[in-house]
């Protein structure tokens, strides 16, 4: 079925399968910025925004998408491209695999909480798993790109 | 990963329904995070997005929750925040992440009845209905009693009765699910609890109710509720481990609910 999605700002018509999954839809249309990390809903690395919302491009039928507004990492480079440099500052990228969705996500936090806590950053990063640091970096890199209190 | 042969975009529950119920192998779609878990074939899927159940709004005495609200929007609106002491956003705000939380829907999580669910075992301890397009409106004590039949949740309607509440949930790690959860509301000198996660659905616990409507203290209550109630083993924990934290969430939530002032 033909489906008219916006992705980064352009509007694009794309023909999708009934039960295909928005991930899969958008790698093949050459983001590929977005992963799969596991088959299960958890690990957050297939997060895009969907009309400015972070959510979960795996679990997502493609068919549903029409009208809707997608960004991907793509769409957000520059500011991503800053976060990514305090991230490497602060030794929290390693393999990198994890590195869009969270971007993604923290992009999201930044628009929707005023200055959170510690515990409000990690409960909004919660869904997002990296399997080579230990986090603590990223929390760092996070307080410095809001601005918070380090 | 399940599979869809075509996907419907009905405007009307009606028709929403008349698809559903034309033949076994049709579905609903909610979030899709539970039915991505699995391999049904469904023949129709049909999409409940464009019916405008989509909406948490505050109405005559009720927060009303349509079906495919989002436990995110749960969390974030200010009616839920507002009310029974914000138990509602911290019931939901444990399940996964965000991203997550932003696709999962309300009407599927209470119609499927998930023994682990956080919302249910909150929304228990409150005064809640559950309206279903073919079956009407109950409660949802009478709700979760009810042999499954094929139907559309369609809205939740919570009385904003100006209840006290508490949410406790015992998780091996943040975002796990739970191992055991409790719920517990005072309105006045009437109190309300629920144990769920048992690992069955949650269920009230009417005697540990009554010892605090007459004044019983917390730990009395909680080994009431824990001894009134049925406990099961499975993977992520035994039935006696179930039993004696639950006495320990109800407890918890007792105390919290006694530190509320209810209006
Ligand atoms: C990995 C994972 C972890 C989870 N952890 C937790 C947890 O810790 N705590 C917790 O409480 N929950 C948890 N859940 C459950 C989650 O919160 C949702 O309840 C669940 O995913 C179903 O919501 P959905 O919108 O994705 O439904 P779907 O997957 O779309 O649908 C589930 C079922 O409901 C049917 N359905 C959909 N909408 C309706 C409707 N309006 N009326 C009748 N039937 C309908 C569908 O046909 C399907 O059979 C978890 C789920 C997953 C996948
Ligand atoms: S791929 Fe892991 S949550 Fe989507
Ligand atoms: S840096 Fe390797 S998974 Fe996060």
């Amino acid at each position: 079925m033909r489906i008219e999605v916006t992705i980064n700002g352009h509007k694009t018509a794309l023909e999708v399968a009934p039960d295909e999954i928005l991930a899969d839809t958008l790698r093949a249309a050459g983001f590929a910025s977005v992963r799969r990390g596991c088959d299960t809903t958890n690990c957050g690395l297939c997060t895009v925004w969907v009309d400015g919302r972070p959510t979960l491009s795996c679990a997502i039928l493609a068919a549903r998408m029409d009208g809707r507004d997608i960004t991907t990492i793509e769409g957000v480079a520059g500011e991503a491209e800053a976060f990514a440099r305090l991230l490497v500052a602060e030794g929290a990228e390693q393999c990198g695999f994890c590195s869009p969705g969270f971007i993604m996500t923290v992009l999201a936090m930044k628009r929707e909480l005023a200055d959170p806590t510690d515990d409000e950053i990690i409960h909004y990063l919660t869904g997002n798993l990296c399997r080579c640091t230990g986090y603590m970096g990223q929390l760092r890199a996070v307080k410095k790109f809001l601005e918070v209190r380090p | 990963m399940f599979t869809v042969k075509e996907l419907v975009r009905p405007q009307t529950l009606a028709e929403a329904y008349r698809t559903l119920t034309e033949h076994p192998d049709n579905a609903l779609l909610g979030g899709c995070a539970f039915l991505r878990l699995g391999n049904r074939k469904i023949a129709a899927a049909v999409d409940l997005s464009r019916i405008g159940l989509d909406y948490i709004r505050e109405t005559e005495g009720f927060i009303e929750v349509g079906a495919m609200a989002t436990f995110r929007a749960l969390e974030n609106h200010p009616a839920c925040r507002e009310n029974f002491s914000g138990m509602l956003p911290r019931a939901v705000g444990n399940v996964l992440g965000v991203q997550f939380r932003n696709l999962v829907t309300v009407g599927a999580s209470v119609f499927s009845k998930y023994g682990f669910s956080d919302l249910i075992t909150a929304l228990l301890a409150l005064d809640t209905d559950v309206e279903l397009h073919a079956g009407g409106r109950m409660p949802l004590a009478v709700f979760l009693d009810k042999p499954y039949t094929r139907d559309i949740l369609t809205r939740i309607y919570i009385r904003k009765d100006g209840r006290a509440a508490a949410y406790q949930s015992l998780r091996n790690s943040a975002s796990d699910f739970p191992v055991v959860n409790a719920a517990v509301a005072r309105l006045g000198d009437r109190w309300t609890v629920a144990v769920g996660a048992r690992p069955a659905g949650a269920r009230l616990a009417p005697a540990a109710a009554a010892a605090l409507d007459g004044g019983a203290d917390p730990g009395e209550a909680a080994a009431l509720a824990a001894g009134e109630l049925a406990f099961g083993g499975n993977l992520k924990a035994s039935a006696e481990y179930r039993r004696a934290m639950a006495a320990v969430l109800v407890k918890r939530a007792v105390l919290e609910v006694s530190k509320c002032a209810s209006k």
